[in-house]
């Protein structure tokens, strides 16, 4: 886990036990979870993995079936006036008033809170003067990163504990997803918790602690290093002239157990240690591949999510 | 074979150029990676190639048509699939193909054969009556990807195809256009996905409209010297001065 001036010893987020269906459909099942104090923790998987369902519970904007949920030690049902204090959310869905201008918005949620924007303006700074040139226009009109930047302004505004932030970068290009977790770490740097959801899982690496989520259920919650760590099987990277092929070819080798394509290599492991890279290289040239790459790797995020989620149960 | 050519291909709206003076050729068969940052002008440039909206200036061919002169032609021939629209929700899987089908005339008898030929190399034949909004993501996906290249069009256009798919899922996806690519047909794709670039022939990347760079995953690499297309993709990207969209 990162280091931080703040004691990871408060819990500011819990779950316990936590069922919510829609219709047939178990959105979700058995979540429980605690997150820390100063946290990044993220949410990490597919669309349709209950993600949303489960920020909504947790922002107080939805009951569970089952299960309890505590924010800051107060109960999301009991509660949840006192939660909705204490949090800042931004949803998955752009909600802000799209006829308001940029500072309206800011100065509604601002008066909604009780606050002023002077009053908090060390918070968001950083990121309101890059809307700043455009504080007259009207949100519907901005661009879809301003608008991102926009709403992570009102949703901190009145100085939350804990930041709720569902998919803040789906759709984004890489630079500006960058950008995004260097505007996370400095949030946390102020002391504010994050709860984060995102599908894209090289984003996994920027969070202290992540839940892998699929079909409604977490596959497992841990440092990304841990997991990484937990990866059983040695994992080796496999390129040559032929990508394609080589994909074919190393799946037709009965001791290869997975074999991926990522980018630039196949990942690939083997059923068992007796098999070793000499022994796939052999193979790879009785196949007519020559020129091969076999290096031995450190897994990602990625490769511990395929491996962790049952294959008939992909989204 | 050039299957899509563009030359000084421009499209201003009022004094904003969206898409400054592109130039580029795709092969038959290739995979040809379309990346920019948002609001770079990919979807612009890409509705010019699809017929959808005029240049303003400069030349375009896809498939031997003249974009500004044979659109109605183009689309014949093309495929397009986004990750926002593809598919008719409260329509069967088997209605949807049928559907698309019949818009792109494919021979009545020939339809239903090959329909059940596409549903048994996806697995779906199982689900060829369920309704489409209850097929999860990836499925919808993978078969919308099928309907776009059901009537074996010359290219197929893909826009952002495998946003918030599972890792798995998006890789199958990857293998599908690798499999329509081995049967000639010309793959033109935008992804956010740094590690799909590299499963592309050849990658173009634009900045403020403009191509900066465009060449095989390898060479740009080599050319930025950055072990992956995720850093070519920063040192470019980083340069816009455009505002993002």
């Amino acid at each position: 886990m990162a280091e931080s001036k703040y004691q990871m010893n408060r819990i500011m987020v819990q779950g316990h036990n936590i069922f919510r269906k829609y219709g047939k459909v178990q959105a979700l099942s058995d979540i429980s979870f605690e997150v820390m104090e100063g946290e990044i923790f993220g949410v990490i998987g597919p669309d349709g993995a209950g993600k949303t369902t489960l920020f909504r519970i947790l922002t107080t904007l939805l009951l569970a079936d089952q299960g309890q949920a505590m924010v800051n030690g107060f109960d999301v049902v009991e509660d949840y006036t006192s939660i909705r204090k204490k949090i800042g959310y931004m949803p998955g869905k752009f909600s802000l008033y799209q006829d308001l201008t940029v500072q309206e918005n800011l100065d509604f949620f601002a008066t909604v809170f009780n606050t002023t924007i002077e009053e908090n303006y060390h918070l968001i700074r950083d990121i309101y003067v890059q809307l700043e040139p455009f504080k007259s226009r009207r949100a519907g009109a901005l661009s879809g990163g301003m608008k991102q930047k926009l709403a992570l302004c009102c949703a901190l505004i009145h100085k939350p504990e804990i930041l709720f932030l569902d998919e803040p970068t789906t759709g984004v290009d890489p630079v500006s997803r960058r950008e995004f977790w260097e505007m996370l770490g400095k949030l946390k740097a102020q002391g504010i918790t994050i709860i984060v959801s995102t599908p894209y899982m090289d984003e996994a690496e920027k969070c202290d602690r992540i839940a892998l989520i699929q079909g409604g259920s977490f596959i497992q919650i841990d440092t990304p290093e841990n997991i990484k760590d937990g990866y059983a099987n040695p994992l080796y990277a496999v390129s040559s002239e032929s990508m394609y092929a080589l994909l074919k070819d190393l799946r037709s080798c009965e001791r290869v157990k997975s074999c991926y394509p990522f980018g630039d290599a196949h990942h690939v492991t083997f059923f068992d240690d007796s098999f070793t890279s000499e022994d796939l290289e052999k193979f790879l040239q009785s196949k007519g591949h020559n020129d091969n790459n076999i290096s031995k790797i450190r897994p990602t995020i990625e490769d511990c999510f395929m491996n962790l989620s049952s294959p008939g149960d992909a989204s | 074979m050039t299957v899509i050519q563009a030359d000084k291909l421009t499209k201003r709206f009022g004094k904003f150029t969206a898409v400054d003076h592109i130039s580029f050729e795709v092969k038959k068969g290739e995979i040809f990676g379309f990346l920019g940052a948002n609001g770079a002008g990919k979807t612009t440039a890409m509705r010019m190639l699809c017929g959808l909206s005029k240049a303003s200036s400069g030349l375009g061919r896809v498939a031997g048509f003249d974009i500004q002169k044979e659109s109605e032609k183009i689309k014949k021939v093309i495929g397009y699939m986004s990750q926002k629209f593809s598919l008719y929700e409260d329509l069967t899987v088997r209605e949807n193909i049928r559907l698309y089908a019949g818009i792109y005339g494919i021979p009545e008898k020939e339809i239903s054969p090959k329909t059940d030929l596409l549903l048994e190399n996806l697995g779906f034949s199982s689900e060829k009556n369920t309704l489409v909004k209850a097929l999860p993501l990836g499925w919808k996906q993978k078969l919308s990807f099928s309907v776009a290249i059901f009537h074996d069009p010359v290219i197929v256009f893909l826009d952002e195809p495998t946003g918030g798919v599972d890792p798995s899922t998006r890789r199958q996806f990857w293998e599908l256009i690798y499999d329509a690519s081995q049967r000639g047909i010309t793959v033109f794709v935008t992804t956010h996905y740094m590690d799909e670039a590299e499963y592309c022939d050849r990658v173009s990347i634009m900045v403020d409209g403009r191509i900066d760079a465009m060449d095989s995953p390898t060479n740009l690499k080599k050319q930025f010297q950055s072990p992956s297309m995720d850093g070519v993709f920063q040192q470019l990207a980083r340069k816009a001065k455009r505002q993002a969209d």
